[in-house]
């Protein structure tokens, strides 16, 4: 029988759901609304009695206290003005629900259940229209990527996406089709590949004298893909430079593979011999201490994350700890960092582009994602930042990262032949088909119905299960290597792993979450937490017995063999027969055209104002500046126990701490910091600084929490514009000059990296690109975790010191910004001085004379002080006119004399604010002779923040609760 | 005499079992970590502990809700052995999303034996909460013995609201001294600022605090500002536990 249970909280019982989406209806701007009530529907069928089903709702479904349930049928619309929704997941998208709740079924020791579906039910209370009511079931209620409204009652889709599966090969005519039908194959398979890798696939088969099969097309351009394949740094690039306006060529040059050339070169040539693995693996690996190491990778989920906000943010989430899985023979995951960017949070809904969800709601979508991802996996989630602007509107960037750590003997994995190929974790349904090729080409308002079954929801649960039982099986040495199956699932990971051997799949053997795929569809598809192990046959029983007892399945799929060919059967036929090398190795290499004109922006005029008070509460309040404890408190940012240095810190703990530290171990002091450096509004100016300063602003805020700079390791993370067109392309290699300059002098090797092209939205044909986005992320190893330094003020009396220079480089400011402009005058970076005060910083924080640090960023000194002193609960007084300045920079045409919105505001590189003792002024300022500083005032017991001007006058007088409120305001949500 | 034994009971979904495990090593027990199915298949004894650990987490992904699904299968798998742990005059803990398990077991507040009077339900707030806390430490309980009259310790839940069945289970619990954290700053709703509470014994406590993440003093948020010490205000619960059952067990 088939049981309908609702599940509703009792008359009286707030419902903070309900509350949360009607202050979420007001949002919308659509008011009237005067309730919502949101229930639980349980539809559950099979070999069951009522006296079961009345168990179960009254038992196990509903809350004793707090709620009631009705076994038949739910509740109908009590009163005229409530409208009612009912919305249920789409066939074939995964129930998170579905499995634990089938379980707890089965402990009461009711057996019969068949099949169990979950849907929600909402009842909106009061006088809105019927469009009204549309608006906000499809703006807040649900995604028609993956759910629907439920419209007839009792006319359930099949939840299982369609019956069973009947055999039939299917082969694609290529050798018969010209040119034009090529480029057709190419894009009605959704394949993403050109016209040239069409001609080279068509030249390989028809050596063999055969078309291929579906199955062979489409492993070729999963491998292919640029997701996959990083085809734009592998390729050839003819690049130039030019100067807007005055029409010189610069620079002309031919770059043979970028990423060889730029970023791993300046690794190569550092040479650091604690760098343990880099650009091999899912991660990159360094030396932490004796016994172990640790790895780090940041990756993107930019499309998904753009149609289905939580479950693209949470399976990225759910990548990114699958890579630290499987990185060498698996890393344990301590330590998540997630970086956003999103359109403007208050755009009108009316610009909102076609097709899009308001940023708002992708915000919304995004962070609860990664919440519950990261939170139920008990990771914690204890860094990040969010930016926002309005070319991210169509385009959002999710960028998850995770930090593992491994024995050192479990760093690398080599497969043999012979071992078997064991699929563990997750089953395998029709989610995520086509991922890694979607990825790799543009968003359109179409690429929601498209596309849509490349979005899917994750289970963190099955992960968190795979996570525990793996480690089990690394520590017993029961496997020689393992992949994770992200973009491009068994055909990425299979094929990976078996790239110098060979491999052997029976497709039919992959357990599925429901009949009817196809062996392509199996073989493709990106279903999450699964992962793929070669093992031994003789420890294949002991491996099998450790994943039953912790109920993860295991099951052997195939193995790896010696003739370097891949090999697909279903039931016993051939579906896929491959040349590995051809596979790997057989992508044409492109020689792509690249320019970047440096462009000229009018400078806004600078006015002799007295008073900056407005200007400075204006950037705290600002998008980007503004605090971030809304999203940061929704992650579980302390599970595992290990942090040291949290991301809020000061006497209430809410000022925006520079960098996180965790120690990885109870029992040793020994840390890790990380930290990000993001910026791209400098590389609207020139992506060159732009990337100098994200390795500047990553390094000095490892430096500001008391690191050093001796165990640091750095992580590149491009997200792009459409790259075939030469203006895009031309900016990311500008960008990647600056990483291998900036990363060399600073001796900070870059261990691992990832690309995220064509980030562009399309609508009615016309592409808008995000700006060129460039993500810098740091990993630190700390001796000694006790000597770590936070940006809060501690007490009256103290002297603040500012550290480097500060020029006239207002281009890209949050000034600039808040004034209408952007400048012309970026940031530049001297690492030679710079290198110098880094690590002068880092010895007087090994000394403890450093009571507060604080590096400085967006919205310069004033912003910087500010925060130190709302964090200390502390005021300050201080005076501009000690700061060291320079009035030339960058070979550009400064504006001219020392003035003070200029040193307020301008945001240099290399700098810091640094509390000391007033007794130590002696001892701190000996230790910094070589480097430009300045004694700009004092701690002050009162809650005044004050600063003079060169002059003398007073030039900023606030008091520090108004900052404080100025900067939270914003996200308050 | 032997070092006592401690059992940190996991799951699927359990997050907080390794700095538990740790929390008691550090206190001078002997601790064991252990998965649920090695207790139903006979594996692993209960009996053979003194001190049941049910840590933080979400137990099978909090599917239904917080904690329901392993309170269910405590209640139809370990139900007499659980009892008979408890009976025998031993310690349970249950942290976070182990107190709602043993709320929603039916082991607390224990005023009548296996009934369900109390719950913990979403924040008022509706959303996740990550912060430190002060609570006030009260009632009369083995685990927090000789503490401070004030503590420090984070939150971290999305249903951590306290709410007890009606008045007379609330009456009850004040009378009996069952109450053993109040939030000073109510962060989620809780009925009567409730965080903690103990059974009629005071040897079974649950609350939804962690204090396994405040055992060192680097744990602490701000220690940068107010000094570095050695133990957090979480390591004396450890501690009075362990020094229990050397005394009486």
């Amino acid at each position: 029988m088939e049981f309908k249970i609702e599940i509703r909280n009792r008359k009286g019982v707030f419902d903070p759901l309900g509350n949360g989406i009607k202050k979420n209806i007001k949002d919308l701007g659509i008011s009237g609304v005067k309730k919502v009530n949101v229930s639980r529907v349980f539809i559950i069928s099979g070999d069951i009695t009522e006296a079961d089903a009345e168990r179960i709702a009254g038992e196990l479904l509903a809350d004793a206290i707090t709620e009631e349930y009705s076994t038949g049928g739910g509740w109908k619309a009590e009163g005229g003005r409530i409208r009612v929704a009912e919305i249920a997941y789409n066939p074939g998208v995964m129930d998170p629900v579905e499995e634990s709740a089938r379980k707890a079924i089965k402990d009461m020791g009711i057996y019969g259940v068949k099949s169990l579906r979950t849907e929600r039910k909402y009842y909106i209370e009061g006088g809105i229209t019927e469009n009204d009511f549309k608006n906000i079931c499809e703006k807040l209620l649900y995604n028609k990527v993956i759910q629907h409204i439920v419209k007839a009652q009792g006319s359930m889709p099949n939840a299982q996406g369609g019956g069973g599966y009947k055999f039939k090969l299917i082969t694609v005519d290529m050798l018969g089709a010209d040119d034009k039908k090529l480029i057709k194959i190419s894009k009605s398979g959704q394949l993403f590949l050109n016209l040239k890798e069409m001609q080279e696939i068509k030249t390989y088969f028809k050596k063999l004298g055969r078309n291929p099969t579906d199955c062979e097309l489409e492993t070729i351009a999963q491998t292919w893909s640029e997701h996959c394949g990083h085809k734009t740094f592998r390729g050839v690039i003819d690049y130039e430079e030019r100067a807007e306006g005055e029409g010189l060529k610069v620079k002309k040059s031919r770059i043979d593979n970028l990423l060889k050339s730029t970023v791993m070169k300046a690794t190569n040539e550092l040479k650091k011999p604690w760098c343990v693995s880099v650009f091999k693996d899912n991660a990159g690996i360094i030396r932490f201490d004796e016994k172990d190491n640790i790895c780090f990778k940041v990756e993107t989920h930019n499309h998904p994350s753009a149609l289905e906000p939580y479950g693209g943010a949470g399976t990225g989430i759910g990548g990114v700890i699958r890579d630290i899985l499987g990185v060498g023979l698996g890393a344990k995951p301590i330590m998540n960092t997630d970086i956003f960017c999103f359109g403007l949070p208050d755009m009108a809904h009316k610009d909102v582009p076609k097709g899009m969800l308001h940023p708002k709601r992708i915000m919304k979508g995004v962070v609860s994602g990664v919440r519950d991802y990261g939170n139920r996996m008990g990771i914690p989630t204890a860094n990040g930042a969010v930016l926002f602007d309005e070319r991210y509107a169509g385009n959002p960037l999710v960028y998850c990262g995770t930090v593992g750590i491994m024995p050192k003997d479990k760093s690398f994995k080599a497969s043999q032949s012979g071992e078997l190929i064991v699929a563990v974790g997750g089953r395998t349904g029709r989610d995520g088909i086509h991922g890694a090729t979607f990825s790799s080409g543009e968003l359109t308002h179409e690429s929601e119905t498209v596309s849509g079954g490349a979005v899917q929801i994750g289970n963190p649960i099955t992960e968190k299960k795979l996570t525990d039982t793996l480690l089990k099986a690394r520590d017993r040495n029961l496997y020689t290597a393992i992949t994770d199956c992200g973009a491009g699932g068994f055909s990425s990971a299979v094929g990976e792993m078996g790239q110098e051997l060979g491999a052997e799949v029976d497709l039919e053997k992959a357990p599925l979450k429901y009949q009817g795929l196809s062996y392509t569809e199996i073989w493709i598809s990106e279903a999450q937490e699964r992962m793929v192990l070669s093992v031994p046959r003789e420890n294949l029983k002991e491996l099998m017995d450790i994943f039953k007892k912790e109920d993860v399945e295991a099951v052997v799929i195939g193995c790896f063999t010696s003739n370097k060919r891949l090999k697909l059967r279903y039931n016993g036929n051939i579906v896929c027969d491959l040349d590995m090398e051809f596979l790997h190795d057989g992508i044409p290499r492109f020689e792509r055209k690249a320019v970047w004109t440096r462009p000229v922006y009018k400078e806004s005029g600078r006015k002799n104002k007295k008073d900056f008070t407005q200007d400075l509460l204006k950037i705290l309040s600002s998008w980007n500046v503004c605090s971030k404890e809304w999203v940061i408190r929704q992650y579980d940012h302390e599970v595992q126990g290990q942090s040291v240095l949290k991301p809020l810190v000061g006497i209430k703990n809410d000022g925006p701490g520079d960098a996180s530290i965790i120690r990885p171990k109870f029992d040793s002091k020994k840390g890790i910091i990380i930290s990000n450096g993001i910026n791209p509004r400098y590389g609207l100016i020139d992506p060159y600084w732009m990337a100098a300063s994200c390795i500047d602003e990553a390094l000095r805020q490892i430096i500001a929490v008391g690191g050093s700079l001796k165990k640091t390791a750095i992580l590149d993370n491009f997200c792009w514009g459409n790259t075939d067109k030469p203006d895009r392309l031309g900016s990311l290699v500008r960008a990647s000059f600056g990483c291998y300059d900036i990363a060399k002098a600073y001796g900070v090797p870059f261990i691992s990296g990832k690309d995220s092209l064509n980030n562009e939205y399309s609508v009615h044909g016309e592409s808008i690109s995000i700006p060129g986005t460039l993500l810098i992320s740091a990993i630190s190893v700390m001796n000694d975790v006790t000597k770590a330094v936070t940006m809060d003020f501690k007490e009256k009396g103290d002297l603040v010191y500012i550290i480097g220079e500060t020029k006239d480089e207002m281009g890209g400011s949050h000034y600039n910004l808040i004034n209408n402009s952007v400048g012309n005058n970026a940031p530049t970076v001297d690492a030679k001085s710079g290198l110098k005060i880094l690590n002068k910083i880092n010895k007087a924080a090994g000394l403890g004379l450093l009571r507060a640090c604080h590096d400085l960023s967006e919205g310069g000194i004033a912003v910087a002080l500010a925060e130190m002193a709302f964090a200390g609960g502390l005021g300050v007084n201080a005076s501009i006119k000690k700061v060291p300045y320079a009035a030339q920079c960058s070979g550009l045409k400064a504006e001219g004399g020392k003035k003070d919105e200029v040193i307020l505001f301008s945001e240099s590189n290399t700098r810091f604010i640094a509390e000391v003792r007033k007794e130590n002024k002696k001892k701190f300022e000996g230790l910094m002779k070589g480097v430009a500083i300045g004694m700009i005032g004092e701690v002050s017991g009162e809650k005044d923040f004050e600063i003079y001007g060169i002059d003398g006058r007073e030039i900023v007088n606030v008091g520090i609760d108004k900052l404080k409120e100025a900067w939270q305001k914003p996200l308050r949500w | 005499m032997k070092k006592p034994r401690t059992i940190v009971l996991r799951t699927a979904g359990t997050n907080c079992d390794n700095e538990t495990h740790a929390a008691f090593k550090m206190a001078g027990a002997v601790s064991e970590l252990v998965h649920i199915n090695e207790l139903a298949r006979g594996e692993k004894f209960l009996k053979d502990f003194q001190i049941l650990a049910i840590p933080g987490g979400f137990t099978y992904g909090d599917d239904i809700a917080s904690g329901k699904i392993l309170a269910n299968e405590i209640r139809y798998k370990l139900n007499e052995d659980l009892k008979n742990f408890i009976n025998s005059g031993k310690l349970v803990i249950g942290i976070c999303n182990g107190f709602q398990v043993l709320v929603k077991a039916g082991i607390l507040p224990g005023i009548n034996t296996g009934a369900i009077e109390a719950t913990l339900s979403f924040n008022d707030s509706g959303n996740f909460i990550d912060k430190w806390v002060e609570l006030k430490a009260e009632g009369v309980c083995v685990w927090t013995r000789g503490l401070e009259e004030k503590i420090y310790l984070p939150i971290a839940h999305g249903e951590g609201k306290f709410i007890p069945r009606d008045k007379e289970v609330l009456k009850n619990l004040k009378k009996n001294n069952q109450v053993v954290f109040r939030y000073t700053e109510n962060p989620n709703g809780s009925i009567d600022d409730i965080a903690g509470i103990c059974d009629t014994t005071g040897r079974v406590l649950g609350l939804m605090p962690h204090p396994e993440r405040h055992i060192l003093g680097t744990q602490h948020p701000s220690w940068t500002r107010s000094g570095l010490k050695e133990h957090g205000d979480g390591f004396m619960i450890f501690k009075n536990s362990v020094d229990y059952v050397k005394e009486k067990l």
